[in-house]
């Protein structure tokens, strides 16, 4: 019987999960879960010690809040589920605030917007796409992001893109481009620019903001950032601080002190520092 | 339990049937091949051989087969002498790169197996196909192979378990088979365990039926074991297993 | 580009990765050890629940085995990283604990290498308990051992003894299957190999040293192993 009752519990626990039991208590302790692999937002450095401009970041909010934080890195696909079961209390690892992933969990305001775009091979016939650097918002003009991914279909028709699986690109893909080109998915981005420079994938996508990183990296020379930027809508309102719901005493604090480093310059100006240029969002 | 969602994850999962097959069967079958070399190269005598043997079966023994996938998968990718050869396009597939590491690391471990099965055939069966005159190929592949292949069975039947379960780790280089599916499940979902409940289920069955195929095998193999028609005891059932065993008989176990 | 050799790569010098992979090993070595006693410590109630359990346990013990035998450890491995958490959280909610109990992605990893690799030493156990004779037992009732003595005095020493090649074997087995709890973000051996790759792109040399460091600590342990094999063979007459 007593294992009649243990199953039932454990059952129990498949429609708890995910469901937030925040207790209002006072923050004086925030654990913070990262990637700490996906440049410049956050690395991992050769001594194992944690780098980039989310990390500058969170330093600099949780001296703002005036709370002690720690910071780990966790997989990437397994962040909300870390969150939801508590072993964390915010993440910030470069994750976009989308409408699927606030169904779980809650965000903070953004602290950086960057869009998507393409990666390729200096020398792939894809380094000639067309658009570069020009910005198409899904929020304020998705049929003109829809013309532009036509117009792109036929350059595109066949190839074999990679992308972070779990990640807003990756829905992305699937919406626009699913039945085009052949999606392959990785647990990393950096596991996608091995194979791009394999030469085993045609193109990557991923944030303008990592990819222009990763191509600027000794080693990457080949690599090279083409095509249009998509942003907004399904793509995201910008990287933001992700919590549980219900921690609505913690957004709050994160939401005021993210807005006084967006005032003061401070992102910025880290942001000069880490994507040689300005990610505050707008 | 949500059954709804239960039947939904397991519409999503069994796509990944096939290619989860595909490459057990692929990679068992080649692994055998690569096996029985690896044995005789083990008992040839010939020493360099032997030793090539020998540190094949320990290094590949020894380390786990997921940094096996991981060297042969990105390893090899690293270096333009590799991406400019005739085998780049084997290479080039994640596909090709998970048969190659499971059928070399299967191959180590089905070695050893299949050693096991030729060192105990009992001397006087190879005296006795001598004295009747065999070459020595006849010898091997009318009483040493079948001999060896009926004591290997049952160790070698667990080690193509084990193929069906080690084909998971494909998913970690972008394959998409039953656990990849499961796992990209999770990571969209984030119910683990009614995930894990199907995907798990769907290994069973396969590894059910495997079993029962592998038990079919070896009942058809070793018919000097079963009881004749009639109730008369063959000459090995009057044997006990013990004795049998300890002469060296290959079957000592009774099914 | 002018990339580093292996040696400069994997040494202890300003740009070597050396003190972070060893350190790594010891992550590694750790979750194998943790595992391999949580898995033991499995093996031993379900190996007792086989043999003297009644047909309730029996058929627990026997359900454990055969599922996990046949599904695949990285299954296990993300049911207890992803689902571990809730299901303790709830259980937790149950006994009046409010808030969420987490488990570390060391802890959930050591646990399903443990699970996993239960199976295999309930067999263990099981087959070297078979293997006591059964006169010792006998002789041991005879004399008016009571159960709990017979079994430290008797069954236990027996046992084990009779256990220790196989259980070089799991050990050897759950060294290797340490190397999932990758998956977890544990920054075990390989994950270290895979962020190194990551950030040089030199993926083979990372990978390359990672298979040789498994190589060490398995040699390394099947030698002690052998060892106490040895040891605590005296007196067994050789087969």
């Amino acid at each position: 019987m007593k294992i009649a009752k243990f199953l039932a519990a454990a059952l129990l626990g498949l429609s708890m999960a995910g469901a937030a039991h925040a207790d209002e208590k006072k923050w004086t302790k925030i654990n913070i879960a990262t990637e700490g692999a996906f440049r410049p937002w956050n690395y991992t450095n050769a001594d194992g010690s944690l780098g980039g401009f989310e990390v500058d970041l969170y330093k600099d909010l949780c001296a703002r809040m005036k709370v002690e934080c720690t910071m780990t890195a966790q997989p990437f696909d397994s962040l909300i589920p870390a969150l939801n079961a508590g072993k964390f209390d915010a993440i910030i690892a470069g994750m976009s605030a989308t409408p699927k992933r606030e169904q779980v969990i809650s965000f903070s305001v953004p602290y950086g917007t960057t869009g998507q775009t393409f990666a390729t091979l200096k020398d792939s016939d894809l380094a000639k796409m067309p658009d570069k650097g020009e910005v198409f918002s899904l929020a304020t003009n998705e049929a003109g992001a829809a013309a532009e991914v036509e117009k792109l279909k036929p350059l595109l028709k066949g190839k074999v893109i990679g992308v972070q699986t779990a990640s807003i690109a990756e829905t992305w893909l699937n919406k626009y481009l699913k039945d085009t080109v052949e999606i392959r998915e990785y647990k990393t981005t950096e596991e996608h620019d091995l194979d791009l420079l394999a030469g085993r994938i045609d193109l990557t996508i991923a944030s303008m903001a990592y990819l222009s990183t990763a191509a600027a990296k000794p080693g990457n020379e080949d690599m090279v950032v083409v095509g249009p930027r998509f942003q907004g809508g399904m793509l995201g309102r910008g990287s933001s601080v992700g919590m549980r719901k219900g921690d609505t005493e913690l957004k709050a604090m994160f939401d005021k002190a993210i807005g006084e480093a967006q005032a003061d310059g401070t992102i910025k100006k880290l942001s000069a520092k880490y994507f040689g240029f300005d990610v505050t969002p707008r | 339990m949500d059954f709804a969602f239960l039947y939904e994850t397991l519409l999503t999962i069994l796509p990944g049937v096939p290619l989860t097959l595909k490459l057990a069967v692929g990679s068992a079958l080649l692994g055998l091949v690569l096996a029985l070399i690896l044995a005789l190269m083990r008992l040839s005598g010939v020493k360099p051989l032997e030793w090539v043997a020998r540190l094949y079966v320990f290094v590949l023994r020894g380390t786990p087969l997921l940094v096996q996938i991981f060297l042969i998968y990105y390893g090899l990718g690293q270096f333009p002498a590799v991406r400019h050869s005739l085998l780049w396009p084997f290479l080039r597939e994640p596909v090709w790169c998970a048969v190659l590491a499971l059928t070399l690391n299967t191959a180590a471990y089905g070695s050893e197996i299949i050693r096991g099965g030729l060192l105990s055939i009992p001397g006087g069966q190879i005296e006795a196909a001598r004295a009747c005159g065999m070459s020595r190929f006849l010898l091997f592949r009318r009483i040493v192979l079948p001999l060896a292949i009926r004591q290997a069975l049952p160790a070698y039947g667990n080690e193509f378990i084990s193929m069906v379960k080690a084909t998971s780790l494909a998913s970690i280089i972008t394959l998409m088979e039953i656990t990849g599916l499961a796992a990209k499940l999770i990571s969209e979902t984030y119910r683990a365990i009614e995930v894990f409940i199907v995907a798990g289920a769907i290994y069973l069955a396969i590894n059910f039926v495997l079993t029962r195929i592998i038990l079919f095998a070896e009942y058809r193999l070793t018919p000097h074991l079963r009881e004749r028609p009639g109730g008369v005891p063959s000459i090995d059932d009057r044997l006990d297993p013990a004795a049998a065993a300890a002469e060296g008989l290959p079957g000592g176990k009774v099914h | 580009m002018n990339r580093p050799g292996f040696i400069e790569l994997m040494g202890f010098g300003e740009h070597g990765w050396g003190a972070t992979m060893l350190h790594a090993a010891l992550i590694t070595l750790a979750v194998a050890i943790c595992g391999f006693l949580v898995g033991a410590v499995i093996g031993v109630f379900a190996a007792w629940a086989k043999v003297q359990g009644g047909p309730v346990l029996r058929r627990i013990a026997d359900a454990y085995t055969t599922v996990l035998r046949g599904i695949p450890d990285l299954l296990v491995i993300y049911l207890f990283y992803f689902g571990g958490s809730s299901v303790l959280s709830t259980l937790g909610h149950l006994f009046g604990q409010s808030g969420f109990i987490g488990i570390p992605g060391f802890l959930a990893g050591a646990l399903a290498v443990g699970v996993a690799s239960g199976a295999h030493h309930t067999e263990v156990f099981r087959g070297a308990y078979a293997a006591v004779p059964k006169g010792e037992i006998e002789a041991a009732m005879a004399i008016g051992m009571s159960r709990p003595l017979r079994f430290r005095r008797i069954i236990a020493p027996l046992t084990l003894r009779t256990a220790i090649p196989a259980l070089g074997n799991v050990w050897q087995l759950v060294l290797k299957e340490s190397a999932l709890v990758s998956v977890t973000g544990v920054v075990e051996l390989l994950r270290q190999a895979q962020i190194g790759s990551g950030s040089t792109r030199q993926p083979f040399d990372f990978f390359l040293a990672a298979g040789i460091l498994y190589l060490v600590i398995s040699t390394i342990s099947g030698w002690i192993m052998s060892r106490a094999e040895r040891h605590y063979s005296r007196g067994m007459r050789r087969a």
